[in-house]
This record gives structure tokens, sequence and C-alpha cells, in this order.
């Protein structure tokens, strides 16, 4: 039987977890490495890493820490965060990435999206969208793109966009709502079940995530078929193990995998 | 022991080097995994590794731009007997056709044609992307001692074709994705998944190992 994925996501300055890990002892909790490897054993169902290193010249550190990764993990892992070409995204590859991760780029230029498909493989490509709920006069609410961690709207239509680069390539979408992201109320359930119903690929939901019942609702309400968190898991609130098995007793499928 | 891995331009051969790697520490016979594109230290391998992500075509036509790889492989399977395994796109290259998007040749190991999937169930998306059971068609050394079935453990699968087998017999394995998914398949010494067993932690780690002991 398919299964639903938990995957955490661990931001990465330098090569170094932003805020540290400290769900277990571990040698060094800024090490990206040593907290993939803590989620492995943990049972994820995949890893997430996203890159927030500020400049060109330390952007060579994750591949560094993808590498390393993928000598001690053998788990699915995407890596995001400024990758902005054909070439960021072979190198991603051949370090040891399964998947890629591409926001604003796509938004900058579609045409990207298609390049990476057809070179890579959809399966490798994921878009990530960050959307927030814009106000309209007269007319209902909807959902827009915005970039640069949610201060830069761009105007368009989230729904549409996502429609738009799975046209493209895009294999899956990870979806974070700006408006959710760090307030640990949940996730955007009507905008994630907006963008799932209206595209054939995986959706992941992000953003907003302060409980267990939270990725039950993403699952079940949201429509996704994974969800993605960071701080539940990050600093010891809750095991993978224990998220999975709330899910199950909620009657979703998981991997319970020893 | 020789473990080649045959490179041909394509995808995410370090992630499969390295679960080679792991597993063959294991060993009780040291076996040495090699990452090659030379046709000749692919024929002279004792067990060979084809690795693919992406399009069949673009897979196909990578690997027959490595000038005698694709003949090497041939004979060292089908004449010498060596022990192959096909991982994903390499899985699927051993089939009759691959129908996407364009109709492309296969090996014609495995008699059967690569198809889009298309699960029952319309909200199933396309990739089947995550962890799936699996469901034994037929044993296999390489299955001996792995929980199968819907109580067993989970492969890592992404993908949007299968290979729709044409002969049964040569089935090992199905998941089940809104209707049967062919997960892995195998014939005289050649077996082939569509998971990920490099990516499927622990249960993939024992079915590489399982690979490297196998004698056929």
């Amino acid at each position: 039987m398919f299964k639903v994925r938990v995957i955490p996501c661990l931001d990465v300055k330098d090569g170094r977890v932003v805020k540290g890990v400290n769900f277990v002892d571990l040698r060094d909790a800024g090490d990206p490495v040593e907290a993939a490897i803590a989620y492995d054993a943990a049972g994820a169902d995949e890893l997430c890493f996203l890159d927030i290193t500020a400049t060109h010249e330390n952007r060579g550190t994750m591949l560094d820490v993808v590498r390393r990764t993928a000598e001690a993990c053998f788990m699915p892992v995407t890596v995001g965060g400024g990758v902005r070409t054909i070439d960021d995204i072979k190198t991603l590859l051949r370090s040891g990435a399964d998947k890629v991760s591409i926001n604003s780029a796509a938004v900058s230029n579609r045409e990207f999206v298609k390049q990476a498909a057809q070179k890579f493989g959809e399966q490798c490509i994921v878009v990530a969208i960050d959307a927030k709920r814009v106000k309209r006069g007269g007319g209902s609410d909807r959902w827009e793109i915005f970039t640069h961690g949610g201060r830069n709207s761009t105007g368009i239509d989230a729904i549409e966009y996502a429609q738009e680069v799975v046209s493209l390539g895009a294999g899956e979408i990870l979806l974070t709502s700006m408006d959710r992201d760090g307030t640990r109320q949940g996730f955007d359930l009507p905008l994630t079940r907006a963008i799932a119903d209206s595209v054939p690929v995986p959706v992941i939901a992000s953003g907003g995530v302060g409980h267990l019942d939270h990725l039950v609702d993403g699952i079940r309400e949201g429509h996704a078929t994974a969800v993605l968190a960071a701080s539940i898991f990050h600093f010891g609130e809750f095991t993978i193990r224990q998220a999975k098995e709330h899910m199950v007793r909620a009657g979703l499928p998981m991997r319970l995998d020893p | 022991m020789t473990v080649a891995i045959v490179d041909y331009g394509s995808g995410n051969l370090h992630s499969a080097a390295k679960a080679f790697e792991r597993a063959a520490r294991s060993m009780e016979e040291p076996q040495k995994v090699m990452v090659t594109r030379d046709p000749d230290a692919v024929f002279r391998a004792d067990r060979i590794v084809l690795p693919g992500v992406g399009a069949f075509a673009d897979c196909r036509r990578g690997l027959d731009a490595v000038d005698g790889m694709l003949e090497a492989m041939t004979e060292a399977v089908r004449v010498k007997a060596r022990p192959f395994f096909g991982i994903c796109v390499g899985m699927q290259l051993m089939a009759t056709r691959g129908k996407e998007h364009v109709t492309t040749d296969g090996f014609n190991w495995i008699g059967g044609d690569v198809e889009k999937i298309s699960p029952r169930e319309e909200n199933l998306k396309i990739p089947h992307m995550g962890w799936n059971t699996l469901d034994m068609v037929r044993e296999h050394p390489v299955l001996e001692r792995l929980p199968l079935g819907p109580k067993g453990r989970h492969a890592y699968f992404v993908h949007s074709y299968h290979l729709n087998a044409s002969s049964e017999a040569d089935v090992l394995a199905r998941a089940d994705y809104g209707g049967p998914v062919t997960a892995m398949v195998g014939k005289d010494t050649a077996i082939g998944t569509q998971f990920h067993p490099e990516k499927s932690q622990r249960f993939g780690l024992a079915l590489i190992s399982n690979f490297l002991k196998w004698k056929p």
C-alpha cells in the first residue's frame, strides 16, 4: 500500500543548520549531515535541505553537505535554495541530491523549469511555491506568488502558476503558505486543497505545523500527498515516529519500517 | 570480485555507488565497486549495475553514445551469464520497447513495453512518488528473507511509466498504486527494480546484499 510521506526540512546556512537541531544527542547540533543521519535512523521518508546561504562563494558548502549525506544516508534527498541554472542542478544531482527544488528562478523564468525537466527528467524537478492570501476589493480572496521570503509580491495567481509549472515539467510542488509559515497554526488548508486539486502531480504541504493534528489535516483536508515540517521535529517536541503513529491513529497509511 | 556500475551520463550514480559500496562491505567475499564508462571494464566485471533516471529515450541515447557499451553489457549478461541489476529506467531499458513520449527500442531481454501507469483512483498522483509495499509474484534468490506483502517493508518509487511484461514468469514483484505496477522483473541472470534500492534505507541495502551474494 502506498504511504503518506513525512519530510523534515533543514535550513542550512554556510554549511551549518540554522538554529541547530536538538532532538537527539548529536556531537554537533549544527552539522546538517549528523542531523540527516539521525532523521534517516528515525524513519523520515525523505529529507529536504534548504540552502539559505547568502553569498555565492559559500554555496559550495552545500555540495559538500549533500555529498557527505549521500555517503551515509540511503533515503531520498531534495535540495532547494538558490537553484538558478542548469549547472546548479547538475552539480547538486551529481553530488547525490535526488530532487532539486526551484523557487524564484522559476518565477522569473518559466522556461527554466522546462529546460530542467527535459534535461534531468520531471521526477527530479520540484517547484517550490511561496503563496500568500491577497484581499481583493469586491471579489473573493485569492493566493498570489511571493518571492524573497514573502516580501515581494508578484501579482501572479498561485493556482494558475502551479498549473503552468506542472505543464512545463515540474514533477512535484512544494507549497508553502507565507501567511502560516512560523505561526504554528497549521497549514493553510484551503490553499493546499486548491493547489492539490488543480494539479496532477504530488503536492507537499508546508508552513505552519505546530501540532501533529496539523499533519493529518494537511493530508485529509488539504489533499496533499506529503507533509513537511521543521521546528516541531528539530527541537524535540515530537519524533518522526510519534508523528507517524499519530497519523496512523487518524487512519492514514504510514510507513513504520524499523 | 568486481561490480561495475555503468556510467552513461544518467543521473544519480553517486547514490547507487555508495549503496553498493556499503552493501559490499558487509560481504564475506570482498567486492570492488567501480563506476565506469569503459565497455571493457563492464565486460570483465563479475556483476553489472545499470542505473537510470529521466526519460527512456534520453537514457537509451546516452547509453548508445558510449561506444561499445551495450554490446559489452549484452555479451556479459547473455553469453557469459553475469548477474545484472537494472534500476528504475535501467530496469525499463531491459524491455522490448519504451513508449514514453516516443517509441524507443529497449534491449528486449524482458518481453513487454514500458507504458504510462494509470491509477484507477483519480486522487492518486502521477508520478508514483514515495514508499510502497511489494507483493511477491515469484520467488527469487534476491528476494530471500525480505519481508514483503502488505505488512512488509517499503521501497521508494519515483516513476510515471512501468514495464508491462508480456510473460508473467518474468515478473518478480508488484506494487499496488490504483492497480498493479511492475516493481521487479527477473529473467535468467538479469533482475531489475522499478523502485530505488539505493534510496530504500535498510530494505534497499538488504536487497543489494542479496544481489551481491546471488550466484545464478
